[in-house]
């Protein structure tokens, strides 16, 4: 059994800005392990948010190769549209974001099922109570998000991400919009979803602390990681 | 469970008073087009309905202008002009009249009628061919006056109700001093029969001092004839004017065209207002949503997924405009019936709006087919947005 998740070789990503050519991401090679909690760190402009957008196939790579669960993803010339993205992506990731983006007339449960309305993997239905227990917001199923905490919105915006069994989580800067306390919270939810559930996470953050709760740091600098 | 109707319905909450104006908008439009409908059914339906209740097809009056005639006709009037009596027996006598009859119209000024005094009107018929022409006339109280010399009158049912008088009473002529005993009371017609007072011809001619006069000689034609050749002969006859009720017809639709055309317009106007509203509330509500939808595809969705949620909104909200609309239509039909009536050079009486089933639909179906297309453009555009700009722009 292959238990590499994500092997990614000599990524790069290239913007044009005039004549004057931007590398975000240049020559990123790294392997992180089925069941990893890896924690991705960098100054402003570092490629962080790219290089997780080129992991997480919401972005073509300009050249190098992405293998997930032994998958060929990207290389080889190979290009994506929208649509198949959209397909890889949905199989294979689980998103969560600085902000929630919950819809504000949906109770938590509902937001928590918003997925279904696109896609439902075979029994993922089930999901949904056991995500609500086990990140502790069972009892304010039926409240609005307006009615909730920054923290009780991100547990939702994560029971949302992980509804449909996703292999893989992506948290870009999840607690950039939550105080300290909250913070902490959100990290320890991350924490014991890595080790009860066995979901490989890759979390991008400004936040140290935050970082040290992950079994590796990669440390990004100039597009490229620091060693 | 979620699906995708109840997650566009949830989210057109978001803005409840945007939505509700959207919604009042489309229903206004709705209404228009409704009543439009409702309109082109009715009118047409009421003014054949007044002109079969008039009992004859062709009209003889004195020479004059032909739509003082047609309103004559339709209506009752004043300043009237005067043909012989003998014109009966020549018309008579063709071969393609199944009947005639006379009509003799006076007006009296009544300075008790309304606030400042009114027109009082009285037609004198003949008491055996009229009410066999008008044989659909049905009485609330007593009967048709048998003697045509009789000092009697049939009173329309308004008439009646005007002058609040019953069978066995007494009518007053205002500035005749002259005693009419009513005989009888219509029910009502819906037609201008119901406010006129019928008075036995040889009656009217002796009290207003018109002897062998009459205004209006109504012909009913035999099935068989050729009406066309019989108006054509009928014009020959010196100082009559020939009134054919199907010209009549065609006269008053041609002028109700008009209005229609700019009753139309306003409909087609109200309905762009709405498409231009709708389109506009929509891509409103999709720039405020546009990184949420860009979550949405990370989350799934596939661009139609996108296009089909907010397709429905549009759609949701086209039906309930489309709803509230004939909702309106229905409860504000009489107020309609009055804006309208003041539009048109002509108006029958009866409904001048038809309302139906089949109204409902219609107005539903058009509206529902605006919001499926004033959706598409919204709806394609937020299928475009793709789920790294949206996350982009939460960076920037």
């Amino acid at each position: 059994m292959n238990n590499i998740a994500i092997n990614a070789e000599n990524l790069t990503k290239t913007y044009s800005r005039g004549i004057e050519q931007i590398h975000a991401v240049n020559g990123v090679s790294l392997a992180i392990r089925a069941g990893e909690f890896v924690s991705v760190v960098g100054p402003s402009g570092s490629g962080k948010t790219t290089l997780i957008n080129i992991l997480g196939c919401l972005d073509n790579p300009t050249s190098g190769r992405l293998t997930i669960d032994g998958r060929g993803i990207f290389g080889d010339g190979r290009s994506f549209s929208e649509r198949q993205l959209t397909r890889i992506r949905r199989e294979l990731f689980g998103y969560i974001f600085q902000k929630f983006y919950l819809i504000p007339t949906l109770t938590v449960a509902e937001n928590v099922m918003l997925p279904f309305t696109f896609y439902r993997k075979d029994g993922a239905e089930n999901n949904v109570s056991r995500l609500l227990d086990l990140l502790g917001i069972e009892k304010r199923k039926n409240h609005l998000p307006g009615q909730l905490s920054g923290g009780e919105m991100q547990r939702t915006a994560i029971a949302r991400a992980l509804v449909n069994d996703p292999r893989i989580l992506l948290a870009d800067e999840p607690t950039g919009n939550l105080d300290t306390a909250r913070s902490k919270e959100i990290g320890q939810v991350l924490k014991e979803l890595n080790e009860q559930q066995g979901i490989t996470i890759i979390l991008v953050t400004h936040n140290p602390a935050l970082a040290q709760t992950a079994h590796r740091t990669i440390t990004l600098h100039d597009g490229n990681i620091k060693v | 469970m979620i699906n995708i109707y109840k997650v566009s319905f949830k989210n057109l909450l978001r803005k409840r008073t945007r939505t509700v104006l959207t919604i009042f908008g489309i229903a206004l439009s709705a209404w228009v087009l409704a009543s439009l409908l409702g309109f082109n059914k009715g009118y047409e339906a009421s003014l054949s309905r007044d002109i079969d209740n008039m009992g004859f097809q062709v009209l003889l009056t004195a020479k004059g202008c032909p739509y003082e005639a047609a309103t004559l006709m339709l209506k009752g009037g004043t300043g009237m002009r005067y043909m012989s009596e003998d014109v009966v027996r020549q018309v008579a006598a063709e071969p393609e009249v199944d009947g005639v009859t006379p009509m003799l119209m006076q007006a009296i000024f009544d300075p008790n009628k309304g606030e400042s005094g009114g027109i009082a009107a009285y037609l004198g018929v003949d008491p055996v061919t009229f009410p066999r022409m008008k044989s659909f006339l049905e009485f609330r109280q007593g009967r048709w006056f048998t003697d045509p010399d009789a000092m009697e009158a049939v009173l329309g049912y308004e008439a009646a109700e005007l002058e609040q008088r019953e069978a066995g009473d007494i009518l007053l002529i205002p500035e005749k001093d002259i005693e009419l005993k009513v005989v009888g009371v219509l029910k009502r017609t819906g037609t201008q029969d119901d406010g006129t007072i019928f008075m036995p011809i040889r009656t009217v001619q002796t009290l207003f001092n018109k002897p062998g006069e009459l205004t209006g000689l109504g012909i009913k034609v035999r099935q068989d004839a050729d009406i066309v050749a019989f108006e054509e002969k009928l014009y020959g006859l010196p100082d009559v004017q020939v009134v054919s009720l199907a010209q009549v017809k065609q006269t008053i639709m041609n002028l109700v065209t008009t209005a229609r055309i700019m009753v139309f317009s306003i409909a087609v106007i109200a309905v762009l207002i709405a498409m231009v509203g709708v389109i506009n509330t929509i891509l409103m509500s999709v720039f405020e949503r546009y990184q949420e939808i860009g979550i949405l595809k990370s989350i799934g969705a596939m661009p139609w997924d996108i296009f089909k949620l907010i397709w429905i909104e549009t759609f949701i909200l086209c039906f309930l405009g489309g709803l509230v609309g004939t909702a309106i239509t229905f409860g504000l039909s009489k107020l309609t019936e009055v804006l309208i009536r003041n539009l048109l050079p002509y108006a029958p009486t009866g409904s001048l709006i038809q309302l139906d089933a089949r109204l409902v639909i219609m107005t539903l179906f058009s509206i529902m087919l605006i919001g499926v297309i004033s959706g598409m453009y919204p709806a394609w555009k937020a299928a475009r947005i793709r789920p790294l700009d949206a996350i982009r722009s939460e960076v920037a």
